[in-house]
């Protein structure tokens, strides 16, 4: 095997794109590592992206952010400014593992890992965000949804990476939130995660929604009759219950050891309000 | 084999060594360095006996790549006590009996002082969570946890610009005026 650490975005795309074999990019690496100490992949070249500065920094991208492929879980956790904007991306970025993971892992590792059950997937998707995606003829940008084709399969070309993630602007009276349920309390795979941004009015009536369920589908379901059992309420109870419907009958699970079809139907609309009535809080907290 | 040549810093000092491209930092402290403190549990980045800290960041050798070191400042386990003198941490471990096997403690020992570092009155729940990555299979985490508070209270004392004399003395002046 070899191992690249390239200075630039451009000799990255160079590399990915010459190098024999199988070629991995790696950012954080605590998933690539565990998969080739498995067996799972025998990579001829792994091409490490924390060498490019620019990927190192959370900046702003206009009135939005814009996060380098290579900025750890914890260092969003550690940016004051990012977290009051976006809270429910940051938490669900500092859910991903134990501390010495977070300390490593990366959202746009997470993304392109293409778990289904990744925890800042959803959160990502219900904000709008998007995968900046350098190749040999540029960059293009892709919803990060989009991103994912199925588990552990993604549309990234050879010689394409995702070098950083774009969050949009945070408006006045928008709110965010991520909730996942796992057995235990720390640790653990999401057996299912919901992901809600929503904006409310000024007399606090929700103007639009954005409902992304986790875990509980090849990739990451944005289902629009969730969203539209929010849109012109004021997330009371009766919305929160239509949600709560609406979520558990978009959800299309397997069953497997760490819950069953039903239960986790059921858990997506439990998480599902939960995370609006976060979400509607912070949005009036917010205006 | 692609060989690779890593210069880093080593609990202060200039370390060079060559390894393999996919041998882990894990690895290549163990059997190059011979830096054996840090273990190796899982492998897998779940357990937590391989904890060091790159570039001040709490971090799983085992889930990075010795070549991946380069320019980097690591700290071990091997780098806490001072000589002979123990870390504040490594001795309320002892005081407390925080530890049967033994194989965990090198972990949980690095992992605590990251913590303290960087928060020096944690509650015991933030004990708790920050330490959740580190896996204990004899103690049942509790002499763990109050070792770490215990020492934090401690170091918490020891750094204070004891406010207590300074009362005393603030009292004597106005008995004296």
């Amino acid at each position: 095997m070899e191992y690249f650490a390239p200075a630039s975005t451009k000799e990255a795309v160079k590399l990915l794109g010459t190098a024999k074999g199988k070629v991995h990019v790696m950012a954080g690496g605590t998933d690539l590592l565990v998969r080739m100490k498995g067996g799972y992949t025998e990579p001829d070249a792994i091409v490490d992206i924390k060498r490019i500065a620019a990927l190192r920094k959370i900046v702003r991208a206009g009135k939005g952010w814009r996060i380098g492929a290579a900025v750890s879980a914890a260092e969003m956790g550690e940016d004051k400014a990012l977290k009051k904007a976006w809270p429910g991306v940051v938490e669900a970025a500092n859910l991903i593992g134990s501390t010495q993971v977070q300390g490593r892992a990366t959202i746009a590792g997470n993304l392109c890992n293409a778990s289904p059950a990744a925890d800042s997937v959803p959160a990502m998707a219900a904000v709008g965000a998007k995968a900046v995606i350098a190749g040999a003829k540029g960059t293009r940008k892709v919803a990060v949804e989009k991103l994912v084709k199925g588990p552990g399969k993604t549309t990234l070309k050879k010689s394409e990476f995702v070098e950083s993630i774009e969050l949009p602007e945070k408006k006045k009276r928008m709110g965010d939130a991520y909730l996942r349920f796992i057995p235990r309390t720390e640790m653990d795979i999401a057996v299912v995660g919901v992901g809600i941004c929503l904006t409310l009015d000024a007399k606090g009536k929700c103007m639009a929604a954005r409902v992304a369920l986790g875990a509980v589908g090849p990739t990451v379901i944005i289902s629009a009759k969730a969203a539209k059992a929010l849109v012109g309420t004021t997330v009371d109870d009766a919305a929160l219950d239509a949600l709560a419907r609406a979520c558990a009958a978009e959800a299309k699970p397997i069953d497997d050891k760490r819950g069953t079809k039903e239960f986790r139907k059921h858990i997506a609309g439990v998480l599902a309000r939960r995370a609006a009535i976060i979400a509607r809080d912070r949005a009036k907290e917010n205006s | 084999m692609f060989q690779v040549h890593v210069r880093t810093r080593i609990n202060g000092d200039d370390t060079e060594f060559s390894c393999e491209a996919d041998e882990t930092l894990l690895d290549a402290l163990r059997d190059r360095l011979g830096l054996t403190g840090a273990k190796e549990g899982c492998g897998t980045g779940d357990c937590g006996a391989c904890s060091v800290l790159v570039d001040g960041r709490l971090v799983c050798a085992c889930l990075m790549l010795g070549a991946e070191a380069e320019g980097c400042d690591i700290e071990t386990v091997e780098g806490m006590a001072d000589g002979s003198k123990l870390h504040p941490l490594q001795q309320k471990f002892l005081d407390h009996a925080a530890l049967q096997c033994g194989v965990c403690t090198p972990g949980f020992l690095v992992a605590a002082k990251s913590l303290l570092e960087r928060n020096d009155n944690p509650t015991e729940e933030e004990v708790r969570y920050w330490l959740a990555g580190n896996l204990c299979r004899c103690t049942g985490y509790d002499k763990i946890v109050r070792a770490v508070l215990d020492t934090a209270a401690d170091m918490r004392k020891a750094s204070k610009p004891k406010p207590a004399k300074a009362k005393k003395a603030s009292a004597k002046g106005r008995v004296s005026a």
